[in-house]
């Protein structure tokens, strides 16, 4: 009977020592964030979108070789001696030109591997993180700044070029090969072609 | 209220339908505004904010954007449904909860129907919507909601005896079971107030009364007929689109009636606790809803502390407990109502 009671009595008690728990919650602030009007302060180095910042990419394809789930796609064009592609903030010399630079974000695990090997520093990840989009392929982001048709020209010149350079190596070799002159002492001149410089 | 509607409309039938009418005008906002609140209380309580977006204020139309939703969805029955007592038993249930609201007195100036025999009618009419719970488990033929239904039948037929035992103490000191005359009795103030005569009898049956209402209207601690982590979500686990939000509508609007008939009973109803200040028919319909809001906040205060009972521990609860001590109750204010006079 004593049993009886007593559960009785710390039925009572300890629902009203709930109750005061609740109760005290009530008026406790919430832990909740308003998302989107109140964002949280990410932490420094924070790694979300990556960003490529297009002057001082020398297109050496490390960053894309680093990358663990091939979400980087780099194409390069080589430059012609004559044109000028200038230099990195850091002060490398342009060889390449990049003409495309395609950052998958939706394969992107956001490990940042990409960004330690780059010589130039020219790919970060940034603290951007609302970027959801209705179509997938809008999350592929094309970093290339080159037109196609520019794209196009660098192609034809190159191509230009080489083949006047495999010329020049043939027109070469002929005239060594017959007279058995010494041709080993004089490398073939490097000439620069003569080109619209319009690049 | 009935004579100026008979009045102002020389038709019997149009006065006595828009009669009926009137309580639904309280119901329908109180289910919407009760879903809303209930959300945010158990949102604080656990350190949240609950809906906070929709239409601007704290998420005040969620409700309200929700039942659009529901009444926009496509109603769907089950192919192994019994398909008549399907459609049926939300109706039945709803039916059931709002025919309570006919003897309950908002105000000095309006109660739906005068019976003299109001709380006996509330009771008994309240017992339909075990039908009609039972209806929906059984038609659904799922074991999920038949489950729920047959624990919702067990649980509230063992639960009613306790209540209707506190009830008739408090009968017993009124001598009435007219729902308007048990109210004008307690007129004059707080200390006229039912919980506050034959103390403690009349305490305990008040807190009895409402944990047996808990248990009869299906809330936690009570809530093993719809037991969500064991049952999905008892008898309604079927019901989709307007056939649910009916059932939630009874079942917030039974959340009320009970919360009245404490109020009615207990709390003085549409008195004020300050006799003759504040009162009034406009006055009385205010103090009638505080009191009623005050008891479905404790009940819905409650459910964000106590986890549910098992089945055992439920008839435990009901059996052990409540049904001894409510006989104490009746007793013992029988006594004392046989002494004094």
């Amino acid at each position: 009977m004593g049993t009886y009671f007593g559960n009785i009595w710390r039925g009572i008690v300890t629902i009203l020592i709930g109750m005061g728990v609740t109760w005290r919650h009530l008026f406790t602030p919430a832990v909740t964030i308003q998302y989107p009007d109140v964002k949280v302060k990410l932490p420094e180095r924070a790694r979300n979108r990556l960003y490529v910042n297009m002057d001082d990419c020398i297109g050496c394809d490390q960053c894309s070789m680093a990358c663990p789930v091939d979400c980087i796609t780099i194409e390069t064009v080589k430059s012609t001696p004559d044109v000028d592609l200038g230099l990195t903030s850091v002060g490398t010399k342009k060889r390449l030109y990049v003409t495309q630079f395609d950052i998958d974000i939706a394969k992107c695990c956001y490990c940042g591997l990409c960004v330690p090997p780059c010589p130039t520093e020219c790919i970060v990840m940034t603290d951007v993180y609302e970027f959801s989009e209705f179509d997938r392929n809008n999350l592929i982001y094309n970093f290339a700044t080159m037109m196609p048709h520019d794209v196009e020209a660098a192609r034809t010149r190159l191509a230009a070029y080489e083949k006047d350079q495999a010329a020049k190596k043939a027109a070469a070799a002929k005239p060594a090969a017959a007279p058995s002159a010494p041709a080993v002492s004089e490398p073939p001149k490097k000439t620069p072609p003569a080109s619209d410089n319009k690049v | 209220m009935k004579e100026v509607l008979l009045g102002a409309l020389h038709n019997d039938i149009l006065a006595y339908v828009l009669m009926a009418l009137v309580p639904l005008a309280w119901v329908v906002p109180f289910a919407l505004f009760a879903v809303w609140w209930e959300r945010k209380i158990s949102a604080h309580m656990q350190d949240r904010l609950g809906p906070m977006r929709t239409g601007g204020w704290h998420g005040w139309a969620q409700t309200v954007a929700d039942i659009l939703k529901l009444i926009q969805k496509e109603d769907i029955i089950p192919a192994a449904a019994d398909r008549k007592l399907f459609i049926l038993a939300p109706y039945l249930v709803f039916a059931g909860s709002y025919a309570a609201y006919a003897a309950i007195p908002f105000s000095a100036a309006f109660v739906g129907s005068e019976l003299n025999i109001g709380l006996f009618y509330i009771v008994s009419i309240s017992a339909l919507v075990v039908v009609g719970l039972l209806m929906a488990g059984w038609a659904s033929n799922n074991k999920w909601s038949l489950f729920g239904a047959m624990r919702s039948a067990a649980q509230i037929i063992s639960y009613e005896i306790p209540v209707a035992l506190c009830l008739l103490a408090a009968v017993m000191v009124t001598g009435t079971f007219d729902m308007q005359q048990i109210n004008q009795m307690q007129e004059g103030g707080i200390f006229h107030w039912l919980v506050f005569q034959k103390f403690p009898f009349l305490f305990l049956a008040m807190i009895m009364y409402f944990i047996g209402s808990l248990a009869e209207v299906n809330r936690t601690p009570f809530d093993i007929p719809e037991a969500e982590s064991e049952l999905v979500a008892g008898y309604h686990t079927e019901y989709g689109g307007m056939r649910f939000a009916l059932l939630f509508l009874s079942e917030y609007a039974n959340m009320f009636v009970v919360a009245a008939i404490a109020s009615t009973l207990f709390l003085g109803g549409w008195t004020s606790p300050f006799g003759d200040f504040l009162s009034g028919p406009w006055w009385g319909v205010f103090w009638f809803l505080s009191k009623g809001m005050l008891i479905v906040f404790v009940q819905m205060w409650l459910r964000w502390t106590l986890p549910r009972l098992r089945v055992d521990q439920l008839m435990e609860v009901g059996w052990k407990v409540l049904i001894p001590f409510s006989f104490v109750v009746v007793l013992g204010v029988g006594f004392w109502v046989m002494a004094v006079r």
